[in-house]
């Protein structure tokens, strides 16, 4: 039996009186990958978002249930969202470096959560760099601008950037869809080895992604969860005809 | 022949014609003042005050105004810089939809219209109400009233343009409102950030209805802080209302040096600018 994470019990979310999530419960598992599929639209941004509270920030919201994190339900208004953010980490959909150099997006959150040492903030760059294979392409000018970066080379860089203040959770909302195949397979194989010390959420519309990424499938439709389980159990015998007809390839 | 493309002609022709227009007044302006100015153009002009009788056409020139005008509008822009990016900063904080901010923006946006004429006239009365003389405080003080609101607007339409990706790199790391508008919003908004900066300092530096009651007006360098200051904008409508052609003369030549003063910060706002885009994301 695996351990579990992130625990979402009966939780729906309301955005300008329209129900965009309904009712979802399902617990996801720790130190593996969990993809959420569905057709776009159908919520996974918001549901994803949910989960560090970003949801909340640019628009009024109205969330029921629980979303639980370490004994901790995250829709607490009392929750501290700096150190929820800390620990469950996110990656966007296109890069998105801020105006700093390179070596100072990598520190940012570490200087934000008030690390200011000089070497130690030198020995995680160098860290999270090398974990996401970037540090040989960028340790000689580290002081360039971030978005001089390929647009693949900028992922990479949010992926350390995450990293480095080390949380346990990560979530990825189609992190590859800006990228060209070569260096989205990067990231993806990336993926793969950080889930030993991870528990990482990876939305994607991409089916073949999901197969070769997912260790648990989270199947959303039209704001309601379809389907959850094991990887091979849900694409190989999915349970509800509309799951089938997703895989099956009929709402594309 | 085609309607649509008798359209596009007629719609080429009308912003050639625009175009014409602004560009020509433009030039007239500046070649009026030039020919009309560069006669009386000297180095004493911007080395020396005036000598007694300048006014009747005596030697001497106007760097009583010059620096003036520079104390006065650095002052000021610094003043209103001081408050102009903080009420902007906090101005982010609020949600697009939020009442409280677009009531805020379209009170600065009125005060932004009000004529600095006002303003001067607002803290004139102040300035009778504590009995004071107009001074260089009282200057930077008018100029920087009318500045706030301009600045504070064209610094907050420079920060709403920061993408949201951004902020939301800065939050997902737990970064706190302050710290994101801080560090990321900020630093994004840097280049449009210092070019509202120097056009409030051209604006600053050109306005005479603002300083005419509150500033004063000196022959001398101001010392202190509480002395009589000239401006530019004042030495040349005097000069102008002079009935001796030779200082009328001499206000043309102080247009010029206006001019170039308005031009060298024009400049150096691009130039700036340029420099403080390194590190933006496109
Ligand atoms: N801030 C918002 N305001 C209004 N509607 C929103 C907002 N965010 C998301 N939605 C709606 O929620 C639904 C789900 O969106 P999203 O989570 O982005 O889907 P997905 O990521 O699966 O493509 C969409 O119908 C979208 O229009
Ligand atoms: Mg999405």
């Amino acid at each position: 039996m695996n351990e579990t994470e992130i625990s979402i019990k009966n939780f729906s979310l309301y955005i300008e009186n329209r129900q965009i999530l309904k009712n979802i419960s399902v617990d996801i598992p720790k130190n593996q990958i969990t993809a959420i599929i569905g057709p776009s639209g159908c919520g996974k941004t918001t549901l994803l978002r949910s989960i560090n509270r970003m949801v909340d920030l640019y628009t009024p919201v109205l969330a029921e249930g629980e979303i639980i994190i370490n004994g901790k339900n995250v829709l607490d208004p009392d929750i501290n969202l700096s150190l929820l953010r800390k620990n469950v980490g996110m990656i966007a959909q296109a890069p998105n470096p801020l105006p700093l150099s390179i070596y100072d997006n990598v520190v940012y959150g570490l200087r934000i959560h008030g690390i200011h040492e000089r070497s130690a903030l030198d020995t995680r760059a160098e860290q999270c760099l090398q974990s996401v294979g970037l540090w040989s392409e960028v340790h000689d000018r580290l002081k360039d601008p971030a978005s001089q970066l390929s647009l693949g080379q900028q992922q990479r860089l949010c992926l350390a950037r995450a990293l480095a203040v080390e949380p346990e959770i990560l979530l990825c909302d189609e992190t590859t869809s800006a990228l060209d195949p070569i260096s989205a397979r990067h990231i993806e194989n990336e993926l793969i080895c950080l889930k030993n010390d991870y528990t990482i959420v990876f939305v994607t519309h991409i089916l073949r992604q999901a197969k070769r990424l997912a260790d648990y499938v989270v199947f959303l439709y039209l704001g309601e969860l379809v389907e959850h389980g094991p990887a091979h159990e849900v694409f190989t015998n999915p349970q509800d005809p509309r799951t089938k007809a997703y895989l099956e390839g009929v709402f594309g | 022949m085609d309607r649509r493309i008798a359209e596009e002609r007629f719609f080429k022709g009308l912003m050639y014609v625009s175009l014409f227009i602004v560009l020509g007044c433009l030039i007239s302006v500046f070649a009026i003042v030039i020919i009309k100015g560069i006669p009386s153009l000297n180095i004493s002009m911007v080395t020396e005050t005036p000598h007694g009788g300048y006014y009747l056409g005596g030697g001497g020139g106007i760097l009583n105004a010059i620096v003036g005008s520079l104390y006065l509008a650095a002052g000021a822009v610094i003043l209103a810089t001081i408050i102009s990016i903080p009420t902007a900063w906090y101005l982010q904080n609020f949600p697009r939809s939020s009442r409280f901010a677009s009531s805020t923006r379209i009170l600065l946006d009125i005060a932004a219209g009000i004529p600095s004429l006002i303003y001067g006239a607002f803290v004139f009365l102040i300035m009778v109400f504590l009995q004071t003389e107009a001074s260089l405080f009282w200057g930077i003080i008018t100029v920087a009233l009318f500045l706030v609101p301009l600045l504070t607007r064209a610094v907050d339409e420079v920060m709403q343009t920061v993408p949201k990706k951004l902020m939301d790199a800065s939050y997902a790391l737990g970064a706190t409102k302050l710290e994101t508008v801080f560090h990321v919003v900020t630093k994004q908004a840097l280049p449009g950030i210092l070019t509202a900066v120097l056009v409030a300092f051209g604006r600053g530096i050109g306005d005479a209805a603002s300083v005419l009651f509150t500033a004063g007006y000196t022959d001398a360098i101001p010392v202190s802080i509480t002395d009589p200051v000239a401006t530019l904008p004042l030495a040349i409508f005097f000069q102008l209302s002079t009935p001796f052609p030779e200082v009328q003369e001499r206000a043309y030549a102080s247009g010029i040096i206006l001019l170039v003063i308005v031009l060298i910060t024009c400049v150096g706002s691009r130039y700036l600018s340029k420099k403080f885009t390194k590190y933006c994301v496109k």
